[in-house]
């Protein structure tokens, strides 16, 4: 059997999306022109696209464009060949944390995975603990920073002291365990 | 009386109380009940659709399934609650193999969902359903002379659903017309805020609230107006970080639309949550009392 090629594979992983697929781009720019966290990434969105149909999979993998992608849409509701650009970047970003590859440094990925098991635990999510997964690669200056942020906030009453759990949580996890076999935590 | 599945989601039950509290007393005012789903979840937000997609559409389809058992069409004030539950229910619709999928999973729970609700977000149950007529009829105190910088940020409009206008958006405007305040132009109102990268990438985030600052000072905004709490908490309580990033000085009050409309309706401002802000809501002080 033919081991398919990264653009494939890539493409397989947009089977969900109801955009075009990235053949179809025309290399024009309006994604890179639009993102608002351009100015951050290694390669710009346009650029990644070429990438991946070039098959340049450790480049891609180990750029941290997709991310840095925010999640708003703008790329994809500007797609002159509708392609959907930030699904693109969602599929780049599960083909990462699951071949485990990323650029080094990057806090996105420890965060996403923390993010999905503390809803996993509780079916909610509380803010205190997905600041852990980001205080191990801060600094100083932004440690105190986010302190400073989080007293102010605390004193307004805005910051949950206990994390908050729904009630048929033994229904919820049994649920999640039937679309993916994980160990329940 | 209008009804609806109520789905706060988890930033208004901290971060984000007084959207919670303004959603819950305006709607009162204009004959809207919203009857809370009772054991809601998390929807999962824009972070797990990184690391499974298919578990992702999963967690919405379980507070779908809850809107649907009570007939009820899904009411939500965050804008990520509102684009992970309108567009898994847009995919549950016209993909019966993944509706089938997840019905499996949602057997554990008792539930099953048919695709029979909408989704709605709260604006658009004020904008569409209630409607800006009824609204202006019930406007007790007029917001006059408070100059609004109205903020949709993204996933209120984005993606785009159908064939509606998503580069030239102009409801949050009539909306504040509406209650008497008067919407300054805004060129940015439809640039992201950078609340998902506020953790992965802090600098950048810090960059796009600076901008979104500058602007709304720019256009000689009082206040600017929000329809998503991570918006709002982004905008408003990393201000001091900005500042000191960027050695600016800005003070630029962040407040929900619901608590304006409320305001607008006579509803006091406690009520609303008025006063948990840490930029101070100065320029609301003339219609709290």
């Amino acid at each position: 059997m033919v081991k398919p090629s990264f653009s494939d594979e890539i493409a397989n992983l947009l089977h969900a999306s109801h955009g075009n697929p990235l053949i179809t781009c025309i290399q024009c720019g309006t994604c890179s022109g639009t993102c608002p966290a351009v100015d951050y990434m290694d390669h710009t969105p346009r650029r990644i696209i070429g990438m991946i149909r070039a098959n340049l999979k450790d480049e891609v993998l180990n750029s941290n464009t997709f991310w840095y992608c925010a999640s708003c849409y703008h790329c994809t509701v500007r797609c002159p060949a509708q392609i959907d650009i930030a699904e693109t970047m969602y599929a780049l970003k599960r083909y990462s944390i699951w071949k485990r590859v990323h650029q080094e440094g990057l806090v996105g990925p420890t965060f996403s995975e923390t993010f999905v098991k503390t809803i996993l635990r509780s079916g909610r999510s509380f803010e205190p603990i997905l600041a852990t997964s980001y205080l191990f690669s801060a600094g100083v200056r932004e440690l105190i920073q986010e302190g400073v942020t989080a007293t102010k906030m605390m004193l307004k009453g805005r910051l949950p002291m206990l994390p908050p759990r729904i009630k048929r949580l033994d229904n919820f996890k049994r649920m999640v365990s039937r679309v993916i076999p994980l160990e329940a935590e | 009386m209008k009804e609806y599945a109520y789905f706060p989601g988890c930033s208004l039950e901290q971060i984000g109380l007084s959207y919670n509290q303004s959603s819950v007393e305006t709607t009162k005012v204009l004959g809207v009940e919203l009857k809370e789903l009772e054991d809601w979840n998390c929807c999962g937000a824009t972070t797990y659709f990184h690391v499974d997609e298919l578990l992702a559409y999963t967690l919405c389809a379980r507070n779908l399934a809850m809107a649907e058992k009570d007939s009820l069409d899904l009411v939500a004030p965050c804008s990520a609650c509102y684009k992970n539950s309108y567009f898994t229910n847009k995919h549950l619709r016209e993909d019966p193999d993944l509706a089938d999928h997840i019905n499996y999973a949602l057997e554990e729970d008792d539930l099953s969902y048919s695709g029979q609700i909408e989704v709605k977000h709260l604006m658009e149950v004020f904008y569409c359903d209630v409607g800006l007529d009824e609204i202006r009829d019930k406007v007790k105190k007029p917001l006059e002379g408070l100059k609004v910088a109205p903020y949709y940020g993204c996933q209120i409009l984005r993606p785009k659903k159908d064939d509606e206008d998503v580069e030239q958006a102009e409801f949050f405007e009539e909306l504040m017309s509406a209650i008497g305040a008067e919407p300054v132009p805004y060129p940015l109102k439809l640039k992201c805020c950078g609340g998902s990268l506020l953790i992965s990438n802090r600098i950048a985030a810090l960059s796009m609230v600076r901008n979104l600052l500058q602007n709304a000072e720019d256009n000689n905004a009082d206040v600017i107006a929000t329809a998503c709490p991570m918006c709002q908490v982004n905008l408003e309580c990393y201000q001091p970080q900005v500042n000191q990033e960027f050695g600016t000085k800005f003070q630029v009050p962040v407040v929900y639309f619901t608590q304006l409309m409320g305001l607008a309706l006579g509803i006091r401002g406690k009520k609303l949550g008025i006063g948990k802000e840490i930029v101070a809501a100065t320029p609301l002080e003339p219609y709290t009392t």
